[in-house]
């Protein structure tokens, strides 16, 4: 028995080993440098000659935007190289690069926010938003989109009803008790599947489905554009949750489970509150990406004028499709202007909407997210 | 209130892998039982075992005996969730609840099977904890704030207040220093300590300095060799472990000189 105390052992002196070692002299650590305007400068360089080299050339805007992006490229690189060496070139050309793709990316989005704004702005007036179309829609003035508000929202909200108990019990099952059985890694792939199912086909399932229902050949119902969004919105939710439930840690499940609390109750106490941020989160998200639906509700919710509050008879009238549907009045010679008018108004009050959500969703994300301050 | 548990035969499997064969211990009420051995060769899968938290993970399952006061803890209709009331355990890394307060914290083992209580007795609860736990001044002004913002040490010692407000007849600890610093470490061995005279504890831990100094007696396992399943090597009074060990495996480990 050598060592039996609980006494450390005095560590060996090894303070020899840390001496500086000497610094060769052909260590240099400096190189050369560009100015910290080089990027807006060769912006300016570039565009002048492409703008010069266009115009010589008689080419249009499209090619000269090219031709400076080609020459920024290729001039930022080489002047980086050459001064400050090719790491820093190749830095810079990726640099430009992924820029380039953010800004690619961006341009449709705000050229398309900007053109709704002000196209639809400007007819957003409080009688737009009050009055639905009853009587209005072969006249060249008044109506608005009241209805059409209301029907997106309650149409929305069935779905919303129908999915979010499904896809939050379908992600507890997955993560919480199917663990790797079969039947989960089923469950899975037919999610995945649905995640692929077009919105045409959903629409198709849920007229079909009213028609045995109903009895009636061509069914016009709320609650069948309900049920057309569930099932779009079913896979998303399943996927969303089940990733924030994967991200609890184990070991919160454990601590549960060692204070004798059953399994359930772990779940209901101890995994949803903690995941319930990025529930909530997901669960926004999914509700913001069926509200735009347009196909299904063409099929299964129809069109009308006026505000129709019962789901369960008649056709309702959603933003998606009086959208579609007043974009055929556009061509009307008389009327045209008013219907584009219409147009652009609805479809800034969707993006609103959808938008609105996505809000909510990040301040809910915010509000419950568990709190590790200090 | 303490218990003693007998391990008896104990094969404790993964799916088709015996991790852990033949098992057999007794460990006394109201001592401390520390389990020592390398990674790996099944100290906290009979840790596990012994409040079957074991078969929370998929395809786990145990063979032979476990016996807390006369009564098998594998026996059929032998509730699990039951049993983790009675044997409370103490991690490896702190895990208090995130979305919790420190208050909420410790009255979660009541809270969390929604036991009904009143206000001062769910009180006298929290301060009775904290205080088993060492931690009462240092939270008793910010009992409302989430038991994250404490440091390593407080939060081990908060799921320790947590694990014994629900009063089990045993808390088990798994290495539970071992995320900590050495003045949090002796503030938990000193409330070991102090636990000793009400709960019948056993801890695993790397350690050996520690399992020398809190515990009564003193299990070393080890692997038979690499691909066999872990072993119980040797069970003894702890002094006897570290002095005078009667397996030379054990010595060999102990001392250093292992392999």
């Amino acid at each position: 028995m050598t060592r039996n105390t609980g006494a450390p052992e005095a560590p060996d002196s090894t303070d020899a080993a840390y001496t500086e070692l000497p610094m060769p002299d052909t260590l240099s650590i400096h190189s050369g440098q560009l100015p910290r305007q080089a990027t807006l400068m060769t912006v300016v360089f570039a565009a002048a000659i492409g703008a010069v080299g266009g115009l010589i050339l008689g080419a249009g805007p499209t090619v000269i935007v090219l031709l400076a992006w080609a020459i920024f490229l290729v001039a930022l690189t080489t002047w980086s190289t050459i001064v400050e060496g090719r790491r820093k070139g190749t830095d810079r050309l990726v640099n430009a690069m992924v820029w380039s793709t953010f800004v690619i990316a961006m341009l449709p989005l705000l050229s398309l926010l900007w053109t709704v704004i002000t196209k639809g702005g400007p007819v957003l007036t409080p009688d737009f938003l009050s009055r639905d179309m009853t009587g209005f829609a072969a006249l060249g003035q008044g109506g608005g989109i009241y209805h059409a508000i209301m029907g997106t929202i309650m149409v929305t909200g069935i779905a919303a009803i129908i999915a979010i108990p499904v896809g939050v019990f379908t992600a507890i099952y997955l993560v919480e008790y199917g663990a790797a059985s079969r039947l989960a890694k089923m469950i899975t792939f037919l999610v995945d599947v649905m995640t692929g199912i077009p919105s045409i086909v959903s629409g198709l399932f849920a007229i079909s489905l009213f028609i045995v229902i109903t009895g009636d050949p061509l069914p016009r119902l709320g609650i069948g554009g309900g049920v057309a969004l569930a099932l779009l919105m079913i896979p998303t939710v399943v996927r969303s949750v089940e990733e924030m439930l994967k991200l609890v840690p184990d070991d919160l499940r454990e601590a549960s489970y060692a204070l004798g609390v059953p399994k359930w109750r772990t779940i209901v106490k101890v995994v949803l509150p903690t995941a319930v941020a990025g529930i909530v989160t997901g669960i926004t998200l999914a509700i913001a990406r069926v509200a735009g639906e347009t196909a299904p509700l063409l099929l299964i919710v129809g069109t009308f004028p006026s505000a129709n509050w019962n789901p369960f008879d008649g056709a309702v009238q959603t933003l998606p499709v009086y959208i579609y549907t007043s974009l055929n009045g556009t061509t009307d010679p008389k009327y045209g202007d008013i219907w584009t008018d219409r147009v652009w108004g609805a479809a800034l009050v969707l993006i609103i909407i959808v938008m609105a959500l996505n809000l909510i969703a990040r301040i809910i994300g915010n509000i419950f997210a568990p709190k590790t301050g200090r | 209130m303490a218990k003693s548990i007998d391990v008896k035969d104990l094969d404790i499997y993964y799916g088709d892998f015996l991790a852990v064969q033949g098992v057999n211990v007794h460990i006394k009420a109201r001592s401390v039982t520390a389990f020592i051995g390398p990674s790996g060769c099944g100290k906290s899968t009979v840790l596990r075992s012994l409040n079957r938290m074991h078969e929370v993970i998929p395809g786990a399952r145990v063979e032979g005996k476990v016996v807390v006061d006369g009564q098998s803890l594998y026996g059929a209709g032998v509730d699990p969730v039951a049993v983790r009331r009675q044997i409370g355990m103490v991690f490896q890394r702190p895990n208090p609840f995130p979305t919790m307060s420190i208050y909420e914290n410790v009255l979660a083992g009541n809270r969390l099977n929604a036991r009904k209580m009143k206000k001062s007795e769910a009180d006298t609860i929290v301060e009775k904890s904290l205080r088993g736990a060492n931690l009462w001044n240092e939270v008793k002004d910010r009992l409302s704030k989430p038991g994250m913002g404490l440091s390593g040490g407080q939060q081990q010692r908060l799921c320790i207040a947590r694990a014994i407000a629900v009063e089990p007849e045993v808390l088990l600890m798994d290495e539970p220093c071992s995320a900590l610093d050495p003045i949090s470490t002796s503030a938990v061995e000193d409330l070991i300590h102090e636990l000793k005279s009400d709960y019948t504890i056993v801890i695993v831990t790397h350690n050996m300095q520690q399992a020398a100094r809190v515990s009564d007696d003193t299990g070393f396992f080890n692997l038979k060799a690499v691909g066999e399943p872990g072993h119980l090597v040797e069970f003894n009074p702890t002094t006897k472990v570290f002095s005078n060990p009667e397996e030379p495996a054990t010595e060999a480990y102990i001392s250093g000189r292992f392999g």
